[in-house]
């Protein structure tokens, strides 16, 4: 077990090493660079080499790459060009308003999604059932952008009662920041819940038909002990690497919905850091939700096998 | 009539199509289950008798409803009960053992707290006596160390250990009614006799009532006072386990029985052409008219009743069941294969060792297997061309291993497979040329699994056709047809999809892929295992006109020794990837000298009240061969000694030409089996 623990994050290591190199590689390909981008057309001449000597652009790549590496291990991902800051100060406030966000939407809309996916699958073919699938399909096919600017349009235009884009500064206190986050977090958990609702529905309707359940039914046990502990464990077991992607994606900012509600989280900052060319902000964010996905991944595997017996044994005994 | 625990008057239960019609499953069934009784409920798959024996603990299955009648419990109407009322009687006075306990256990749970659960549910014990009943029960069921069996997860059990578990799970509730859905299916030979013999034993121990749901006569022979036979959701025939079996006066049961093979008897039995009605055809007359060798005009247009005969003690559902009653079962006619081997080798395994361990990253480099005890080990056969070799064995014995190697699908770890002499097949698939793919073929066993869903018919032959002789249009289509023709489908098939088809029609397709190829060498793994028997005899006649028209030689696999008995010339016996025994059928059968051999043969469950299996040694698993001496040292009963464990036994050859690895020689081998 602990050499399968080991084992796993040396391989999500090694993930992030190569998603380094590839983010390196892809922003010196490109035509153009850092100093070409900030100068524009004074790229040329004295100015472009006194620009490639401060941002130490003039020496080898490899060798850059290596002092970059050493320095974002330790947190320090140089300077962004676009606000003369350290990346580390720009990234700072911007993942805690994504924390925000997501862990907002996750304790909302995990919670009703188990509960909405589990009433779908007892209930299955009647009312609750015909229900509530029918709106988390909705849910689930109206595109955020349409069903965030909806939600704007009503909420926030037509009954006044929450604002309807996010207009504080970026580092503004929790307080502060709660009544602009209730939109978007609605906006998120709709189609998160949705999708999650959907699939613990389907996982819950396979476990019903299973022979261990009608054995289960077969040997007398009650209608709601049987729920819990024949079904349940069974069926949400598949669920935890659901909704550990969901996580991920929520934590990688979901660009779409932080875009319309102009909410600062990582998103948007993404959007921003491509369209301003400011390439160091680039590769640290695909450094840091690279490491998101990794980890959170590498969670939900740990939590499956210690969760599933049938896994657990077949690990130790290999 | 206080002896009646069961009684189901006019049940009638099915399912609304989509078009809206009732269609039914089961058609009005009246039976009686009387105290201490063991009854027998045989039919083919599609016959309703599961769905028969979960309503006997009402149960109704998602999608089906009752439509008429009752299953009487204790009088009172078990299919109408609440659900409240149905908890306290199930598992309590009604338990039922299911078909498969590997999938019948809930997998998050120790078996401990499965068989505690229901102590809970349907005892006054504490937890104190609850543990020692657990322990008990355990025992009861003859599980080895019930304390830490109890402790284990169902996936940690072997599949002969988890039927136990679920007879003690059954158990606990000292039920009044014990309700058996193919508890032995899927076992091996071994274990499934070891298991009839367990639930005998408890039936008199406890003096509980059974319902025994099989498909196979064999083990319902076993086990059953009285015999009830259904067809197409109807009772067909019901009366005395031996009377049923000695004298069948239903055209179906005697067609049944009929077309099992028998380990006395070598050659093919008798096949019964067609198959049973879907459920929703129409029909005027008796719903086995098409299949019947007895029927008249009477019979196409009406239905006969279900008819008391009072001097035999059976009801039978037949005109003209008095042309039957003189006719006994021993007339069993078998059409006799002829050997039709030639001299010519054409396949030789020779030091052929093959293994599943994992390869580690030096070996994957180097592109070689170390394994100092492979899964299969040493096999040296000659096969010759024209002839049909069978490989037996348990389950893990290797015989599956040593197709997917001949096949090119595994490659070995060492030894030789030679095609013709001097082709060398031991590569693997990459290896091979389109020739060495194109002289052997497989049939696999599921053919619902090995026909690809979204093709026709005639897509799926002409695969073959198309990628070996690049046939084209016209003269591809006259091909598959002649394909179709040879294994008797009409050329209405082509444009079927495999869901279209019955389990019979989709093997037959499976068999006309496989002889497109023109292979000189075909391997059949369990063909017929996944087919109801009588539809298995129609394959296996079949398999045996088609090689004698082309004179394909087969590997055959199979775990039934009476199928293998019936088709092979020649037996090989493994045991742990290791051959036990090679020889002519007829010989093997005859003079089972292996200690296996004697094992597996006893272990064989005949339609016939009469002969008992024998069981010679225990039916514990083995995960891994033994690293030294005799692979069968385990679990033998006649070890000589030290030298069983040291040393690998040599080959011994018999007058016969039987080829025997055992320390015993072999004049002590045979003299003491007779």
């Amino acid at each position: 077990m602990l050499f399968l623990i080991i084992k796993r994050i040396l391989l999500g290591f090694i993930t992030l090493f190569i998603v380094s190199i590839i983010t390196f590689v892809g922003t010196e390909v490109l035509p153009g660079d850092a100093c070409t981008t900030y100068l524009e057309r004074q790229a040329f001449g004295e100015q472009l080499e006194a620009c490639y000597r401060r941002l130490g652009l003039n020496i080898p790549a490899y060798e850059r790459y290596v002092s970059w590496a050493l320095n974002a291990i330790q947190g320090d991902f140089g300077y962004s060009l676009s606000g003369e800051m350290p990346i580390k100060e720009v990234l700072g406030p911007r993942i805690k308003n994504s924390l925000v966000l997501a862990s907002a939407a996750i304790f909302i809309g995990i919670p009703i999604a188990l509960i909405l996916g589990i009433i779908t699958a007892l209930w299955r073919d009647k009312l609750p059932d015909v229900a509530i699938s029918t709106v988390t399909i909705f849910a689930m096919t109206i595109p955020e952008f349409i069903s965030a600017t909806l939600l704007i349009l009503i909420i926030a235009i037509w009954l006044e009662w929450l604002p309807g884009i996010v207009i504080v500064p970026t580092d503004v206190s929790f307080l502060e920041l709660l009544p602009n986050i209730i939109l978007p977090v609605v906006a998120i958990a709709m189609i998160m819940t949705a999708h999650m609702a959907r699939m613990v529905r389907s996982s819950v309707i396979q476990v019903m038909a299973s022979e261990y359940v009608q054995m289960a039914i077969l040997k007398g046990v009650p209608y709601w002990k049987m729920v819990f502990k024949h079904v349940l464990p069974n069926a949400l077991l598949p669920a935890i690497n659901v909704v550990a992607l969901t996580i991920a994606w929520l934590l990688g900012g979901v660009v779409v919905t932080e875009v319309v509600f102009n909410y600062p989280g990582l998103g948007r900052l993404v959007i921003e850091s491509i369209s301003n060319r400011d390439l160091p902000t680039v590769q640290a964010l695909a450094i840091i939700l690279a490491s998101i996905y990794v980890s959170i991944n590498l969670l939900a595997d740990l939590l499956t096998l210690m969760l599933n017996p049938r896994l657990k044994t077949l690990q130790i005994r290999k | 009539m206080t002896d009646i625990i069961q009684k189901v008057k006019n049940l009638s239960i099915g399912f609304r199509s989509k078009k809206g019609e009732e269609i039914l499953i089961l058609k009005n069934i009246s039976t009686n289950i009387k105290k201490g009784e063991t009854v027998g409920i045989v039919g083919e798959s599609g016959s309703g008798k599961s769905t028969l024996a979960l309503a006997m603990m009402g149960y109704v299955k998602h999608g089906l409803y009752t439509i008429e009648g009752e299953c009487q419990f204790n009088s009172s109407n078990l299919l109408k009960m609440k659900s409240k009322d149905l908890e306290k009687i199930r598992g309590r006075k009604i338990a039922m053992i299911p078909q498969n306990a590997g999938q019948a256990l809930t997998p998050n749970l120790k078996i401990g707290y499965q068989i505690d659960e229901a102590l809970q549910l349907h005892s006054d014990l504490n937890e104190k006596e609850r543990e020692k009943k657990i322990s008990e029960l355990l025992n009861k069921v003859r599980l080895p160390s019930p304390e830490t069996i109890a402790l284990r997860y169902p996936h940690e059990l072997s599949g002969g250990q988890q039927q136990r578990v679920a007879v003690a799970m059954a158990l606990a509730g000292t039920p009044d009614l014990l309700l058996l859905d193919e508890p032995t299916t899927g076992l091996d030979v071994t274990t499934q006799a070891h298991v009839l013999e367990l639930l005998n034993f408890i039936a008199k121990d406890t003096g509980t009532s059974m319902v025994y749901v099989s498909h196979d006569l064999g083990a319902i022979a076993q086990v059953s006072d009285r015999i009830i036979v259904m067809y197409s959701g109807e009772i067909v025939l019901e009366g005395p386990s031996r009377d049923i079996l000695k004298r069948p006066i239903h055209p179906y049961t005697h067609g049944l029985l009929k077309s099992i093979p028998k380990l006395s008897l070598a050659g093919l039995p008798e096949s019964m052409p067609g198959s049973q009605p879907q459920p929703g055809t129409i029909q005027s007359g008796c719903s086995f008219f098409d299949r019947c060798n007895f029927s008249d005009e009477n019979c196409k247009n009406n239905s006969p009743k279900l008819e008391f005969l009072k001097d035999l003690n059976t009801s039978v559902r037949c005109f003209n069941y008095e042309k039957l009653v003189n006719e006994s079962q021993a007339s069993q006619t078998v059409n006799k294969i002829k050997n039709k081997s030639q001299d010519k080798e054409i396949l030789n395994l020779s030091e052929v060792s093959i293994s599943y361990a994992k390869q580690k990253l030096l070996d994957q480099i180097f592109n070689r297997i170390s394994d100092d005890n492979p899964t299969v080990k040493d096999i040296n056969i000659n096969i010759k061309k024209g002839e049909t070799i069978a490989l037996v064995g348990e389950s893990g014995s290797g015989k599956s291993t040593i197709l997917k190697s001949i096949a090119g699908l595994l490659r070995t770890k060492d030894g030789l497979i030679r095609f013709d002499e001097n082709r060398n097949l031991s590569s693997d698939l990459k290896e091979r040329d389109p020739n060495d793919l194109r002289i052997i073929q497989l049939i696999f066993q599921n053919p619902d699994e090995s026909l690809n869903p979204n093709h026709t018919v005639e897509e799926i032959i002409a695969q073959p056709l198309k990628l070996y002789f690049g046939l084209k249009g016209e003269e591809l289509k006259k091909n598959i047809v002649d394909l179709l023709q040879k294994v008797r489908l009409g050329e209405f098939y082509t444009s079927r999809y495999p869901r279209q088809l019955s389990g019979g029609e989709k093997q037959r397709v499976a068999v006309a892929r496989a002889f497109a190829a023109k292979p000189d060498i075909i391997l059949c793994d369990e063909v017929t295992s996944a087919l109801d028997v009588s539809v298995q005899a129609a394959v296996l006649n079949l398999l045996q006109q088609l090689k004698e028209d082309f004179g394909t030689t087969y590997i055959f696999v199979s775990h039934d020794l009476a199928v293998v008995r019936a088709i092979s010339d020649r037996v090989a016996v493994l045991y742990q990837g290791r051959l036990c025994e090679v020889g002519p059928s007829n010989d093997v059968y005859k003079f089972p000298s292996h200690p296996y051999t004697e094992v597996l043969l006893g272990a064989v469950l005949e339609p016939d009240p009469d002969i008992k299996p024998k069981l010679v040694a225990e039916d514990i698993v083995e995960e891994r061969p033994p690293e030294k001496g005799c692979s069968f040292q385990g679990r033998c009963s006649r070890i000589v000694g030290d030298i069983c464990k040291k040393e690998i036994p040599p080959w011994q050859l018999t007058d016969s030409g039987n080829a025997i690895r055992c320390h015993i020689p072999i004049k002590e081998l045979q003299k003491e089996q007779f």
